[in-house]
Order: C-alpha cells, then structure tokens, then sequence
C-alpha cells in the first residue's frame, strides 16, 4: 500500500510545481465557463425554470463543471500510459512489482489532485462574484458531493486507463481514445446538462457512466438529483465498478499475450 | 549553377503539408479514427443547439436556422482556418524545447514551417459538418437572395478565415511571451470561435461592444451575417459595420504579421 501512496505523493508534488500553466488554465476555463454560463443565461431567460433548474442552479453548473474539468480529466483522452506503450517504455512498467492498474491509478490520483487544489476553485469563485452562482451551506450536501466526486473520478480513470491498454493491440491508441472521450464530454454534461436534453436522449444519456462524472456530483450538489444521493451513489459505484473490473482483465490479457515494441 | 535562394513561402508550407500528411497516413486506422472524432466533436455541438431550441422559438431573438446559420458560417472559416493554421499550436513546445532554433537556420520562412507543423488530415473532419450545417440553415431560412447578399455570405466566410488565421498566428505570438501560457492563447481561437458559435446578443450590451470593437470576433460572422438575414442590430451600431469585415481582417492579419516577425526577432532560445 505504501508504494502506491508514494507514487501518488510524488505525483502530486510534480503536478503542483506547474503553477504558472495552472494560472494559464484557470483563465481559460474562467473565460470558458462565462461563455457557456451566457448560453444558459439566454436561454433561461426565455424559460425561467427548465428540468427543475432555475437560472442560478443553471449557471452554478456552468461554473462548478469549469471547475471539474481538470481533477476530472474531462479534456485527456487518456493516461500517462498510452505514449508509454507506444514507445515501448511500458516493458520497464511490467517488471516493476506492483499491481500495474493501481500503479497507474496512484499517478493519475496524484494529478488529480493536484489539479483538484491549483485549478477548481477559481472559475467557482469568479461565478460567485458575477454571476448568480448559487452554492448551498449545508455541510451534508458537500460531503455526499465530494463522495460523488471520488466515484466519478473512478469512472473516469476507468475508461482513460481502459483506452489507453488499446495501444497493446493497435500500437495507437490516440484514435479510439479521442473518439471515447468526444463521446464522454457530450454525454458528461459538458456541452448542455443532461436534464435538459429531451425524451429518448436524455434517458440515454442519463444512464452512460459519464452521467456519473459530472452531471450527478452536481445534481447532488444542488439537491436536485431524482432518487436522491443513494441513486447516484449506487448507479457510480455499480459503473465504476464494472469498468475497473473490465480494465483488470484487459491488464491481464495484455500481458500474457501482446508483445511490446521497441527495441 | 545551385540556386540558393529560400523556398517561397506558400511553395515550403504545401511542401511541408505533403510531407506531414504522409507521416500522419502511417497510422492509418488511428488516422480514420481521431477523423471521425472530429466530426463527432462538431456533430455534438449541433446537437446541443437543437437541444437549445427544443425549449424556446428564439434565443436572444434569433431563430433556430439563424442561430444554425451562425454557427455554420463560424464552423466553416474555423475549421478551414484550424486545417491551415493550427500547426502554429506546437510553437509553444519548441519554444520550451529550444527547438525553434532549428526552424530558425532552415533556408524556409518560420511563418510556413510552424503553420505546417504536424499537418494531420484529420482536420478535413472538421469541415464536413460545417458544410452540412450551412446547407441545412440556407434551406430552412426564408430569405429572399440578392447578388449583394450572396456576395456578402461568400466574403463572411472568406474574412472569417483570415479573421482566425490571423488570431492563430497572434496567440502563437504569446507563446514567445510567455511560454505556459499556451491554455490562454486557446482562449483567443477556440474561446473566440465557441463565443461566435451564438447570436452576439446573448453576451449582452457592454461585453457584445467589446467583443465588436477590442477583440473583434464580431466581424467574423455576426455583423456581415445580419445584413444577410435581414436583421436590425440589437446593439444598434452604424449600418456600414455589416459591410467592415474585410476592412478589419486586412488589419488584423496585418497586425499578425508585425506580431510574428517582432517575436521572432525576440526569440533568444533555452538556456539549457
């Protein structure tokens, strides 16, 4: 256990030394999410309550899914681990003694959370100062958020580690891995949130695993998830559960069968 | 007799795209792949609008096929000018890198080598989705063509693409700057596409000025485009604005070029 911690310490220490990239991304996504908060704004202008939303919870969602983007790996199609394949480095990976899931996910942890505390808060902050971002006092809500958070988080490296094992049998994982995570940003909530989309494609939406990432997290956050925070926390963990476990046995197919390149 | 002198311009950068394109063709599968994740990615935001307009009839006062005229006109000198231009992204790595000193003591002028770095055909996934938006917005709109109106769409998606190539070059210039800030040079390209996607209207009054008159992404397509549709300007600016565009790209890529020659002229490589 102790290995794995080290790994996701140092990596963390390595993601907090970029501040001034951080700096750069946090402008960006600030700039981002009052865009796509102004979209919302027109629209709930014309309709004052969508889904059960109003105008608040709807820019509170721009703003807290800006802030979500970076711990949450929204943008990466993928891990350190795809390049690593690619380049046949991984062979160094396999002979270390650690479980090779969990090492990578020790890493992505580490970035994760150093993204977490250099990146989240600010585009929060500034939509709390201009625009009508509402965030509720009642210490309960955060904690069912931040557990929501955790298991969306593992949905996420999920499918990143799952796309990025593609390399063992393409030798280029860069293609299937970008149409994943093309998929992913659409179906998270990233472009429009879920609740808002209508009949057959908002059922169909609300049910992938990247319902869990972002859309419930702050579903739960503003007390308007329908079933509530045993749903989302049931429906994440059943799909963080299945895909881990479909990465394990991708890892082990992998090794016993694929080559690495290289030379 | 060897002729010495450098490579024209536009000649090197075809060259280059040549010589790219047959790199990226050797993943062949991963190349059809991150293609088609292209399309998808512009497929979705076509998506999103219509999601948009299944709650209301007009968003800040413009109608589905207006606001699908917008954006196809926007997605259009985008994604052709991302396809030309975009290699001007990895600048910021061969700035870290050093790496620029190569481009430097090439016979070739940098503005190609960088423009045409890591071409990828990719990028023609792009385009399919935008032609197919702007097809379906001229059948749905009722409008009433004129040579004057079809001339003005024509130039709007002309200027709109020397109006991007010119920010792509400008936000390249930042990265000699400063060289992490290559998240914020994406908020000058892909902020200013994504905040063109949408009637201007929706940014309200004293953000819409600013984004006409300081960065000015509304001569992209939102002022030509309201002559086409017919439309009063909710800002009420001067009716020869519709007319500007091609005035205002002149000048930014003007602007562009003096930016790229004096920040190439201040590159002083890696200490390392």
């Amino acid at each position: 256990m102790r290995v794995y911690l080290t790994a996701a310490r140092l990596s963390l220490r390595r993601y907090l030394t970029y501040r001034s990239s951080a700096a750069a991304g946090v402008v960006t996504n600030t700039i981002f999410g009052c865009i796509r908060a102004y979209v919302l704004v027109a629209l709930w202008k014309e309709r004052p309550e969508i889904a059960g939303w109003d105008l608040s919870d709807a820019v509170t969602y721009a703003f807290v899914t800006q802030g979500l983007i970076s711990p949450m790996g929204i943008f990466l199609s993928n891990t350190e681990l795809g390049p690593r394949i690619r380049s046949g480095d991984v062979a160094v990976d396999l002979y270390r003694p650690v479980d090779f899931q969990a090492w990578w996910l020790s890493l992505d942890v580490g970035r994760a959370i150093g993204n977490g505390i250099l990146r989240s808060a600010p585009p929060v902050l500034f939509g709390l100062v201009f625009f009508p971002v509402r965030l509720p006092a009642e210490p309960v809500r955060w904690l069912e958020f931040a557990a929501c958070c955790v298991i969306g988080y593992a949905i996420s490296f999920a499918l990143r580690y799952t796309a990025s094992l593609v390399a063992f049998w393409t030798m280029d994982e860069r293609g299937i891995a970008t149409i994943i995570s093309t998929a992913g940003m659409f179906c998270s909530g990233m472009l429009l949130p879920l609740t808002i989309m209508p009949g057959a494609l908002g059922t169909v939406v609300q049910h992938t695993p990247w319902a869990a990432v972002l859309q419930m997290p702050i579903n739960v956050l503003l007390g308007t998830q329908s079933g509530g925070f045993g749903y989302a926390l049931a429906f994440g963990s059943l799909w963080a559960l299945l895909l881990l476990g479909f990465g394990r046995l991708l890892t082990s197919s992998a090794r016993r069968k694929v080559v690495v390149q290289g030379g | 007799m060897v002729d010495e002198r450098p490579l024209f311009g536009p000649r090197a950068y075809l060259l280059l795209v040549r010589m790219w394109s047959r790199s990226a063709s050797q993943y062949r599968v991963s190349l059809a792949f991150t293609g088609f994740a292209q399309m998808l990615v512009a497929s979705f935001d076509l998506i999103s609008i219509a999601v948009i307009y299944t709650h209301v009839q007009t968003l800040a006062g413009f109608t589905f096929a207006e606001t699908l005229y917008l954006y196809g006109t926007t997605r259009l000198a985008f994604a052709a000018s991302d396809l030309v231009a975009s290699g001007i992204e990895s600048v910021a790595d061969s700035i870290r890198l050093g790496t620029f000193d190569l481009v430097l003591i090439r016979p070739v002028s940098t503005l190609a080598q960088v423009l045409a770095d890591q071409f990828t055909p990719k990028r023609f996934g792009k385009l399919i989705p935008a032609v197919v938006t702007l097809v379906w917005a001229l059948t749905e709109l009722p409008l009433h063509w004129t040579p004057a109106k079809v001339a003005v769409a024509v130039v709007t998606v002309l200027t709109g693409f020397v109006l991007y190539c010119s920010l792509w070059v400008l936000s390249g210039c930042i990265s000699f700057i400063a060289v992490d800030a290559r998240e914020v040079a994406n908020t000058f390209t892909y902020g200013s596409e994504y905040a063109t996607e949408y009637p201007l209207t929706i940014f309200g009054r004293p953000l819409g000025l600013a984004l006409t008159f300081v960065l000015p992404v509304a001569f992209v397509t939102w002022q030509p485009s309201l002559y086409v549709l017919g439309h009063a300007d909710p800002f009420g600016l001067p009716g020869f604005l519709r007319f500007a565009s091609p005035v205002i790209a002149a000048l930014l890529a003007g602007l562009a070029a003096l930016a790229w020659r004096g920040s190439v002229r201040r590159y002083r490589s890696t200490g390392s």
